[in-house]
C-alpha cells in the first residue's frame, strides 16, 4: 500500500492544487503513467505515479489546494490483499463510477494504438501537428476515409468553436492561463532571488574550437533528412553529460549545508517560453543516451514545454542546467545556478574568430562556454576541470 | 532582323533560327536526309539550299549514325553543325554516336574536347505515320549525362533557343514536336536567344500543378482555361528542357499547389515522368496534399487509324477529368 501524496514540484513550492484526475479507483497503473495533473506557480505539470498496482482510493478531489506532501491517492501494489473496509465499502455501496469502471476493459496498450496507421497526406499530417490536431478525431474525406489539408483546417476550425459556448468549461481555466505568465515570473523571481541571496558563485570562462566537432556534425546530418538532423545544441547536451561523469563534483545538490552530488545525469536546458519566462525541465540520464535519442528528446520536451504539458520529474530531477543563448546571438552568458543545483553552464554563439594553434593563426568557429559553480559545493579547480572536460569531448565528437 | 512583332508558323521559326544563325557564323552548316533539294521532311529548310549552297545545307545518305558521327565530327574540328534527324525514331539508328561519342567525347579526352553539336529531330504521334515513326522517345535521351535536351513548344522558343543551344560547347539534342510545325503564333519583334535551363510557368493557379512539354503544353493550357469555368485553377508549367530538368521551377509550385499531374506523351514505365514524381517526392513529399499523378502515352506501338492513335495520346479531356478528380477528391 502506498501513498501517492502533492509532490515538490520545484525548490519553493509549498502547495499545489489538484486539477484533474486521470484516473479513478480501481484503474491499473504502472511506474511512470501520468495520473493527475496539478497545477503550480509554473503552470499545470502532469504527475506521474511511482508504483505499480490499482489506485485503492483518491483522497482529494479536483479544486482542492493542499500542501507538498498531502497523500492524493493510497496505491494498491499488484498481488497485495484488498482493505477490507475498502472492499467491504464496495460491495455494500457501489458508487456510479465504480459500476462504470467495472465492466471496462483494460486500457489498450500505446503501443498497439500506434500500430493503426492514419490515412492522410503529408501536407496534412504537417498541418495538423502544427495546429496541434487530433487526428483521431478528423474524418478524411480524401479518397477512402484519407485525411486532407482541408479536413484538419475544418477539424480545427471546429475545435476553436466549442471554447466559447461551453458552459461548463470551469471559469477559473481562463483566469488561470491569464494567471500563467505571471506564476511562471514568480517562480523564477523566488528561485533566482534565492540563488543570489544563498549561493555564492564563482564564474569561469573558456573558448572552445568547434570546428571537428560541426565538420563531423555536418557530415553526419548531410547523410540524414531534414527531420532526422541533429542540432549542435546536442552535442553541447551531450558534451556536458559525459564532463559531468569526469568531474561528478558539480552533478548534484547543496541541501541543509550538505553538498550531495548525484550519480544519474539528469540535464535541465533552458527552455524560453513564447509569452516571456523560461522552463528548465530535465533531459533524463543524458550521458547515456545517443545523439539521436537526445535530439529526440530535446525536441519532444520542447514541444511539450511549450505547449505547458511537462512531467512531474521533468520539473523536479535536473541535477544541473544548461542555458544555451547562442541562437539569439550572445557570445558569453553568465548565469545564475537554479537551487538546489551546484552548477548552471553557459553556451553562446558559435562565431568565427581568428585562432592561434602551433604558432599559427586560423580562422575556427569558436564556442564560448561559461560554469557558474556553488563555491560552496566545489572549488574553481573542479570548475576549470569541468570546463576542459567538455572542450575534449567536443574535439573527440565521434565518441558522444 | 524583323523589326515587327508577326504571327509565323513554329516551322517558320525553326527556319529563322538556322538561317539567322548560319547568317551570323559560318561555322553553322545543316546536314541531313533531304534537307537540300526536297527542303527537309517537314519543309523546315525549304528553299535554304539556293540560299546558302552544296556546302551549308548537305544532303546525306540514309544512314544516321554516319551522319551523325560526321556532325560530332565536324564539331571537334572546330564546325557547329547543325544535325538533323527525321524523326527520333531512327535516330536509335545513331544512338552509338549520341551517348558513345557525342556525350562522352568531353570526358575521354580527359577535358580536352567539347563537342558543340546541335542535333535535332521531329518526334511525338498525332499525324498518322504509324508504329514507326510516332513515338516520343526524348525521355530517353533525358537519361544521359553529358547531353542537354530541349523540347521548345512555343514560337519563342522555337525561335529562340537554337543559338544558345549552338554557342553551348557540348551537345544539345532539340526535340520538334511534328504536330506544332503547322502552329501558328506571335513572335514579338527583334526575336533574341532564350535560356536553355529554365522551365517556365505558363499560366499560374492555385489549385493543382501540371507539368508538362511539347505539345502537352497546349493540351493543358486549355484543359486550364476550361477547368478554370468550374473555378478549378491550374498552373501550367512547361518544362522547356527535359536534360537537366529545372527542379525548383516545379518544386516551388508543388509548394503552392500541393498537388501535381505531369503530362507526357511517351510510354509511362521509366519515362521522364516517373523521373519528376521521384523528384517530388524526394524534395516536396511534405508539400504534397495528395499523390503526384501521371498521364502518360498508352504503352502500345502507336496505332495508324486515326481515332486508335488519338485514344493512345494523352487529350485535354483526359488532363480536365484527371484534375477534376484530384481536387475535388481532396476537398
Amino acid at each position: 500500500m502506498a501513498e501517492f501524496r502533492m509532490p515538490s514540484l520545484g525548490a519553493d513550492m509549498e502547495e499545489g492544487i489538484l486539477v484533474e484526475w486521470k484516473v479513478k479507483t480501481g484503474d491499473h497503473v504502472k511506474r511512470g503513467d501520468i495520473i493527475a495533473e496539478v497545477e503550480t506557480q509554473k503552470g499545470i505539470i502532469e504527475i506521474e505515479v511511482f508504483e505499480d498496482g490499482v489506485v485503492e482510493q483518491i483522497l482529494v478531489q479536483p479544486g482542492e489546494k493542499v500542501p507538498v506532501g498531502t497523500a492524493l491517492a493510497i496505491i494498491r501494489a499488484e498481488g497485495e490483499e484488498e482493505r477490507p473496509e475498502t472492499a467491504e465499502a464496495k460491495k455494500t455501496t457501489p458508487s456510479t463510477e465504480e459500476k462504470k469502471a467495472a465492466p471496462e476493459k483494460p486500457k489498450p496498450q500505446p503501443a498497439i494504438k500506434r500500430e493503426k496507421r492514419i490515412r492522410i497526406s503529408p501536407l496534412a499530417r504537417r498541418f495538423a501537428a502544427e495546429l496541434a490536431i487530433d487526428l483521431s478525431k478528423v474524418d478524411g474525406t480524401g479518397p477512402d476515409g484519407a485525411i486532407n489539408r482541408a479536413d484538419v483546417e475544418r477539424a480545427a476550425a471546429q475545435a476553436k468553436k466549442p471554447e466559447k459556448h461551453v458552459p461548463e468549461q470551469p471559469p477559473e481555466k481562463k483566469e488561470r492561463a491569464a494567471g500563467f505568465h505571471e506564476g511562471i515570473r514568480k517562480a523564477i523571481a523566488a528561485a533566482m532571488a534565492r540563488s543570489n541571496r544563498e549561493i555564492p558563485h564563482y564564474y569561469l570562462e573558456t573558448r572552445i574550437d568547434m570546428s571537428r566537432a560541426l565538420k563531423g556534425l555536418e557530415a553526419e546530418n548531410r547523410k540524414r533528412s531534414v527531420k532526422e538532423r541533429i542540432l549542435p545544441a546536442v552535442l553541447l547536451i551531450k558534451a556536458v553529460a559525459l564532463a559531468l561523469g569526469d568531474v561528478p563534483a558539480l552533478n548534484g545538490y547543496w541541501i541543509d549545508g550538505v553538498h550531495r552530488p548525484q550519480e544519474a545525469i539528469h540535464i535541465g536546458f533552458a527552455i524560453s517560453l513564447r509569452q516571456g519566462g523560461l522552463v528548465t525541465p530535465a533531459i533524463h540520464h543524458a550521458d547515456l543516451k545517443s545523439l539521436d535519442e537526445l535530439m529526440e528528446a530535446l525536441r519532444d520536451l520542447i514541444i511539450r514545454t511549450r505547449a505547458g504539458r511537462l512531467r512531474s520529474s521533468e520539473m523536479t530531477d535536473s541535477t544541473i542546467t544548461i542555458t544555451n543563448l547562442g541562437d539569439i546571438g550572445v557570445e558569453t552568458v553568465y548565469g545564475v545556478i537554479y537551487p538546489p543545483q551546484v552548477a548552471l553552464t553557459g553556451f553562446g554563439r558559435i562565431t568565427e574568430q581568428p585562432w592561434v594553434e602551433n604558432g599559427m593563426i586560423g580562422i575556427r568557429p569558436v564556442l564560448t562556454a561559461t560554469l557558474a559553480g556553488d563555491h560552496r559545493a566545489t572549488d574553481g579547480h573542479t570548475g576549470a576541470r569541468f570546463l576542459d572536460a567538455i572542450n575534449k569531448h567536443l574535439q573527440d565528437w565521434e565518441k558522444l | 532582323m524583323n523589326t515587327q512583332d508577326r504571327e509565323i508558323t513554329y516551322r517558320e521559326a525553326v527556319r529563322e533560327a538556322i538561317r539567322e544563325a548560319m547568317q551570323k557564323d559560318e561555322r553553322v552548316f545543316l546536314m541531313g536526309e533531304d534537307v537540300g533539294r526536297y527542303g527537309g521532311c517537314f519543309a523546315v529548310s525549304k528553299d535554304m539550299l539556293d540560299e546558302f549552297g552544296q556546302e551549308r545545307i548537305r544532303d546525306t545518305p540514309l544512314s544516321e549514325s554516319a551522319f551523325v558521327g560526321a556532325g560530332i565530327g565536324a564539331a571537334l574540328g572546330g564546325m557547329l553543325p547543325v544535325v538533323e534527324i527525321m524523326t527520333v525514331n531512327f535516330s536509335l539508328l545513331a544512338l552509338d554516336q549520341i551517348v558513345n561519342n557525342a556525350a562522352k567525347y568531353l570526358h575521354m579526352s580527359g577535358g580536352l574536347f567539347n563537342v558543340p553539336v546541335v542535333i535535332r529531330m521531329a518526334t511525338g504521334g498525332g499525324k498518322q505515320l504509324a508504329a514507326q515513326h510516332s513515338h516520343s522517345l526524348e525521355g530517353w535521351y533525358a537519361h544521359i549525362p553529358g547531353i542537354k535536351v530541349l523540347t521548345p513548344a512555343t514560337i519563342e522558343d522555337a525561335r529562340g533557343m537554337l543559338w544558345t543551344a549552338l554557342m553551348d560547347p557540348d551537345p544539345v539534342l532539340i526535340f520538334e514536336n511534328n504536330t506544332l510545325y503547322n502552329m501558328k503564333g506571335h513572335l514579338p519583334a527583334n526575336p533574341v536567344p532564350v535560356d536553355i535551363d529554365h522551365a517556365i510557368v505558363r499560366r499560374p493557379g492555385t489549385d493543382i500543378t501540371v507539368i508538362t512539354y511539347g505539345v502537352g503544353l497546349f493540351k493543358a493550357l486549355d484543359a486550364a482555361e476550361k477547368l478554370s469555368e468550374d473555378d478549378i485553377e491550374t498552373e501550367v508549367i512547361d518544362l522547356r528542357t527535359l536534360r537537366p530538368l529545372d527542379d525548383e521551377t516545379f518544386l516551388a509550385s508543388v509548394a503552392k499547389t500541393h498537388r501535381v499531374l505531369i503530362v507526357d506523351e511517351g510510354w509511362r514505365s521509366g519515362g521522364i515522368s516517373a523521373e519528376i514524381s521521384a523528384r517530388i517526392m524526394e524534395r516536396s513529399f511534405y508539400d504534397l496534399d495528395a499523390p503526384t499523378e501521371r498521364l502518360c502515352g498508352v504503352e502500345v506501338p502507336m496505332p495508324y487509324a486515326g481515332h486508335l492513335e488519338q485514344a493512345a495520346l494523352p487529350q485535354t479531356e483526359d488532363i480536365i477529368s484527371i484534375v477534376k478528380r484530384m481536387v475535388k477528391s481532396n476537398g
